[in-house]
């Protein structure tokens, strides 16, 4: 009997951004509505493998996921050593549009995690008519910091290893072992500053308290949902950004669940995140 | 309650010392710190990974790199099963000012994975008599 082969295809495509030219690494599976999804940061696209080897969403949804430049297989720019990384939100929104529009992809479901929570509401803010539907997970206009960024990048401690251990306390005790280690694995993969570099986007440059009642959600849908364990984007800091748009939109506190619910738990994750696409689905006739 | 507590953090130099793994993971740690447990200061002293001394103060003039202190309500949801939201973790606490981190903290940044898991071992213990 053959080996199983997950249905996940990668492949490399070449973008402009920010003036130059950047080969971008993504990867997807399924066909149908497409479902384009935004890893946290210091992290990459294989936070999303579940969600591409899961039939309940393939036979319906194209999943589509690509790593940022600077992270997993996407190569920096040339020159990059010359220049310190950061993540701005001009930046990230130019690279998911430019993504978008190079694979010809109409109007897709847009799905966020953490950075990728917070991105989906400039989206919404700035972008809304080009999206059928944007989900943040973990996702709010702003959350106060818990450790000073510098020690995430510094010649007497390991990068890798204090952001992974950093991180291990944003996953909710109830995930299974070999799902938590896995996911710490993409932090202990990350090259050095990435993560602190993406970190920026988030606590200095990114503040999005001041637009989100610009937010349009009869625009376009917007579904938040939130671990309950999850300290740095804490279910409350999701209610209160939700509490600051027009209309309100549905906040989930999904339990069990913290900072990385598709690749810390991915089976609990499911419960949450089927009925939000069934949703979508179901607008999109 | 309280006394069961300190019971399980006192037994702290044996989960530590007979967890290969642990001891492995922090071989590159001797240093010295204080852990507050409610009102009763602890000093842990670490050679290459193996805890060497757990003492009970007060202390007179006692050093130490860096210092985690907090109410003993604080490590005893820590140290639960399964611990609620904001107790689950050292910086969850921090965050939520369950425990307060002091000092020099740039070992146990260096080494936060040993430390998480040091802190934590009387979690090992719950529900053992």
């Amino acid at each position: 009997m053959a080996a199983p082969i997950d249905p996940i295809v990668g492949r490399y495509v070449h973008l402009t951004l920010g003036g130059k030219p950047h080969r971008i690494y993504f990867e997807e599976a399924g066909r149908g509505i497409p479902l384009v999804c935004l890893h946290t940061a210091g992290a990459d696209g294989r936070q999303f493998r579940h969600l591409m080897t899961d039939p309940a969403i393939t036979e319906h949804f194209r999943v589509i996921a690509f790593d940022l430049p600077w992270h997993g297989k996407s190569t920096p720019p040339e020159g990059w050593h010359k220049d310190e990384y950061r993540l701005t939100t001009l930046g990230y929104a130019e690279a998911i549009r430019a993504f978008v529009a190079a694979l010809e992809i109409e109007k897709p479901v847009v799905l966020g995690c953490s950075i990728g929570g917070r991105i989906v509401l400039h989206l919404a803010i700035a972008h809304a008519r080009e999206f059928r539907a944007l989900i943040g997970l973990e996702s709010a206009a702003f959350q106060e910091p818990w450790y000073d960024l510098d020690w995430l990048h510094r010649s007497d401690v390991d990068s890798s290893e204090v952001s992974a251990a950093l991180v291990s306390g944003l996953i909710a005790p109830q995930a299974p072992e070999e799902a938590r280690w896995e996911t710490l694995w993409f932090y202990l993969s990350s090259a050095p500053g990435i993560f602190k570099g993406d970190l920026h986007f988030y606590r200095v440059d990114g503040d999005l308290r001041a637009q989100v009642r610009r937010i349009d959600t009869t625009q376009c849908p917007l579904y938040l949902l939130t671990g309950e364990y999850d300290f740095s984007c804490a279910p409350e800091d999701t209610e209160r950004t939700a509490r600051e748009i027009p209309g309100r939109p549905e906040v989930t506190v999904m339990k069990g669940l913290g900072h990385f619910p598709m690749s810390e738990n991915p089976r609990q994750f499911r419960r949450y995140i089927l009925p939000v696409l069934d949703r979508i689905r179901a607008a999109a006739g | 309650m309280a006394d069961d507590l300190i019971k399980r953090w006192e037994r702290l130099p044996d989960l530590v010392n007979d967890d290969a793994r642990l001891v492995h993971r922090g071989r590159l740690v001797s240093l010295e710190a204080m852990i507050g447990i409610g009102e009763q200061p602890y000093h842990l002293a670490i050679e290459r990974g193996r805890v060497a001394a757990l003492t009970h103060g007060p202390f007179l003039m006692r050093c130490w790199r860096f210092a985690v202190r907090g109410p003993a309500e604080s490590w005893r949801r820590h140290w639960e099963p399964t611990p609620p939201p904001h107790f689950h973790d050292l910086f969850a606490m921090s965050k939520a000012g369950h425990v307060v981190i002091e000092g020099d903290v740039q070992p146990l940044m260096a080494n936060l994975f040993y430390f998480k898991d040091v802190l934590s071992a009387p979690r090992r213990l719950s529900g053992v008599h």
